[in-house]
């Protein structure tokens, strides 16, 4: 049935069986529905995470649009998201407080303990780690944001321990 | 008659039936025989005591003990320690809510809650709770009583405006959307909430959300509409879900659905979410996103009202606008336009934010000013600080001074004087806030949000945002002024939506009460209110610094040097103005210059 889509990799939700299924079922549910395009993106960026190359070809295939369409609601949302994020994510402050505070050995201390580079997430999906603007807490710098919680004054040997909160 | 040391209540709302509230009856009425204090307490069915989310839940009489999440497995334990022993099983009670109200607190003298009145007063997830506040009252009225053309004549009469900010008379728009020639016609409420700080809507759909669905039914009616869409952004998962419960709930008692109230009028209602993007809450912009398009805006005329979703004739209103329409129904036009001025009559939700003492949701008839909203019902400044300037309307309205303070709040003063009502966000500024930099931030943000569809306000919001950061930046230059007036004049008279024809505002409005300090940044290259980081110096008194060193050891850059018991020194050239000396000095000796 994906046969017209050339080149899925391995591990795109497609691939998945049980992921295949949520999104077929997905799919199936709001298919008729007037719109359905942003209703089954929707569901499915909540449901998989993400919303993959493939996956975009595969709902425009099932929707009846051109897959161009797909393409152009997918990247003019900013809840939508092309590459897997992680349950958590860490993001680091690059305001120049925290940059010259100590940013980028937090960073470094960060892609060593999970071997992942920013804008990536870990191979069990958990952790994503990000870089952000400022986020007005200069007075705490160097700032690392868990999730939603701003937290300052970090020094690299308080990161594995920071992070073990947000590790399964 | 029997007479029963306790009473356990148990709840059979379907949630904490489907949780096992049943088993759980029968479990306990066993061991009440068994332990033989059948004879001692008595076991009751009852309706929804709580939220139903841990379910089953049970309250116990006369210690008033609210018990959730028991199973039947749990309750020998409990009739062993509570009904025996007498201790409660603190395990299984229920905590109590907290009963402070962070967003909305008691009514102050000068706020009127009408669009508020049931938010925290009735239960948003039980619709028999509305209805015994008279919900869906106005609604049989008007399907049995009243034609369309009676529900329009009294919404002509309340005087009622559109609460999303344009302010266009809410009858017209019906009217307009009924004149209309199709057989299939929609209605859509907008629930876009998207100005930074606004909450209003957000509120009334998490606690009232039967206001909204009743308001857009008897518009459905008027117009002649047999479907529905709730449009509400993806950041409000809670105001969605209450939402889908609520029209759920609806359909199940017949006010929702076919043959409303066996009247042979039908009308579906859907929720819809959006995906983060700011533009849809332009009603044009919203509608191409139900309909699964980019939320870019459509050129107007065509008006909704003529050619709207899927180029039916569709009525748009704000979450506000419909949630007033019941009670404009039920108490007539007249009571409504009792309160606010000739032009602009009812009510208006605010959330008040920033250096304000009394920060959250407040609704006040219209005509009051803004002396009395920030004063009165906000308690003043914070810190006993001077007010400088408030912000009406989001990041597209604009910031007025102290001497627009005793202005009446309604649609022709404010956009008389530069600003606009917009949904409700209210910013109050104190005398530390930089309004260049204030400009600067609302541009970045309208600037991020533009969605590219029209050269003016992709272009232009972006030329804006680069002078204004120049500006900030210490880098202004003689006819940066003219140059600001020039874009603003443009991005507004040719940007196709409301975002782009008011993005320009706050820059406007600023430009108009605060020229002086604009000049302050690009000619003095001095920022008056020490904001911004490019204008200002840290410096150390020498004759207050004490030479205890915790700046020096704090700063992250090394800036500051100095002996021990002597006045330190801060080198400008390497200090990146981050403020963490002034913060850490004990002596204050650290000022900004």
């Amino acid at each position: 049935m994906v046969k017209y889509i050339q080149n899925i990799p391995a591990n795109d939700p497609l691939m998945i069986p049980e992921q295949r299924e949520i999104i077929d079922q997905v799919i199936q549910e709001n298919k008729t529905k007037p719109g359905a395009t942003m209703v089954v993106l929707g569901e499915l960026q909540n449901r998989i995470g993400y919303v993959s190359e493939a996956l975009q070809s595969y709902i425009a295939n099932q929707l009846e649009v051109p897959v161009s369409t797909v393409h152009g609601v997918v990247t003019f949302y900013s809840f939508f998201t092309t590459t897997p994020r992680g349950k958590h994510t860490i993001k680091f402050c690059m305001g120049t407080a925290c940059y010259v505070g100590g940013v980028p050995q937090l960073i470094e201390k960060a892609k060593q303990i999970l071997g992942i580079d920013i804008d990536q997430t870990t191979p069990d999906g958990n952790i994503t780690l990000e870089i952000c603007r400022c986020v007005g807490a200069c007075s705490q710098a160097p700032v690392v944001v868990i999730d939603d919680e701003v937290l300052g004054r970090v020094k690299p040997s308080k990161i594995p321990q920071l992070m073990k909160k947000v590790q399964e | 008659m029997k007479y029963f040391r306790s009473h356990v209540l148990v709840c059979v709302d379907p949630e904490c039936l489907s949780k096992g509230a049943h088993q759980l009856m029968d479990a306990l009425n066993d061991e009440l025989v068994a332990t033989g204090l059948i004879d001692e307490v008595q076991v009751l069915e009852t309706s929804r005591i709580g939220g139903c989310a841990q379910g089953p839940e049970l309250m116990v009489y006369p210690e008033g003990i609210h018990y959730s999440g028991l199973s039947a497995d749990d309750v020998p334990y409990l009739v062993d320690e509570h009904f025996l022993k007498g201790r409660i099983v603190k395990k299984f009670v229920e905590e109590i809510k907290k009963s402070t109200d962070e967003e909305l607190s008691a009514p102050t003298s000068k706020e009127i809650r009408n669009v508020l009145r049931n938010c925290g007063v009735i239960d948003p997830e039980n619709i028999e709770d509305y209805i015994a506040q008279d919900g869906y009252m106005a609604l049989a009225k008007v399907i049995t009583d009243l034609s369309p053309e009676d529900v329009l004549d009294i919404m002509k009469r309340s005087g009622l405006r559109g609460r999303g900010g344009a302010g266009f008379p809410t009858h017209l728009k019906w009217q307009f959307a009924k004149a209309a020639p199709s057989e299939i016609k929609y209605v859509c409420c907008n629930a876009d909430e998207g100005d930074p700080g606004a909450f209003m809507n957000r509120r009334v759909l998490e606690s009232d959300p039967h206001s909204v669905i009743e308001g857009m039914v008897i518009a459905a009616y008027t117009i002649g509409a047999r479907y529905g869409y709730v449009y509400c952004r993806a950041e409000y998962p809670i105001a969605v879900q209450t939402l889908n419960l609520a029209i759920k709930q609806a359909k199940a008692l017949g006010l929702l659905g076919e043959n409303i109230l066996n009247s042979g009028f039908s009308f579906d209602l859907e929720v819809r979410m959006g995906a983060g993007a700011f533009v849809c809450g332009e009603e044009t912009a919203l509608m191409n996103s139900i309909e699964g398009k980019r939320g870019e805006p459509r050129p107007r005329p065509p008006f909704p009202a003529v050619k709207g979703l899927w180029n039916k004739p569709t009525n748009i209103n704000n979450v506000e606008t419909y949630a007033n329409v019941p009670q404009i129904i039920l108490k007539g036009p007249e009571w409504f336009s009792s309160f606010g001025t000739e032009k602009s009559k009812g009510t208006k939700t605010f959330a008040l934010a920033g250096d304000i003492n009394h920060t959250g949701l407040i609704e006040v008839p219209l005509g009051i000013t803004l002396r009395e909203i920030i004063y009165d019902v906000g308690m003043g400044i914070k810190n006993n600080k001077q007010f400088k300037a408030v912000q009406t309307g989001g990041p597209m309205g604009g910031c007025l001074p102290a001497s627009d303070l005793d202005l009446k709040v309604d649609y022709e003063s404010l956009s008389n004087a530069g600003s606009m009502m917009g949904s409700g966000g209210m910013i109050v500024m104190d005398e530390d806030t930089c309004m260049v930099d204030i400009a600067r931030f609302f541009m970045d943000f309208t600037q991020d949000e533009s969605c590219g569809k029209c050269t003016p306000c992709r272009v232009g919001t972006k030329r804006i945002l680069e002078v204004l950061d120049r500006i900030c930046g210490g880098e202004g230059r003689d006819g940066d002024i003219e140059l600001l007036e020039d874009l603003c004049r443009h991005v507004k008279s040719n940007s196709l939506c409301g975002l782009g024809q008011g993005a320009p505002t706050p820059v406007e409005s600023t430009l108009k009460h605060f020229r002086a300090e604009y000049e302050a940044h690009i000619y003095d290259k001095k920022c008056p209110s020490k904001v911004c980081k490019a204008l200002i110096r840290y410096q150390i008194q020498e004759a207050v610094c004490t030479g205890c060193t915790v700046c020096a050891r704090n700063c992250p850059v090394d800036a500051i040097t100095g002996e021990r018991r002597s006045p330190h020194f801060i080198n400008p050239d390497i200090c990146i103005r981050c403020g963490i000396c002034e913060q850490v000095c004990n002596f204050n000796a650290i000022e900004v210059v």
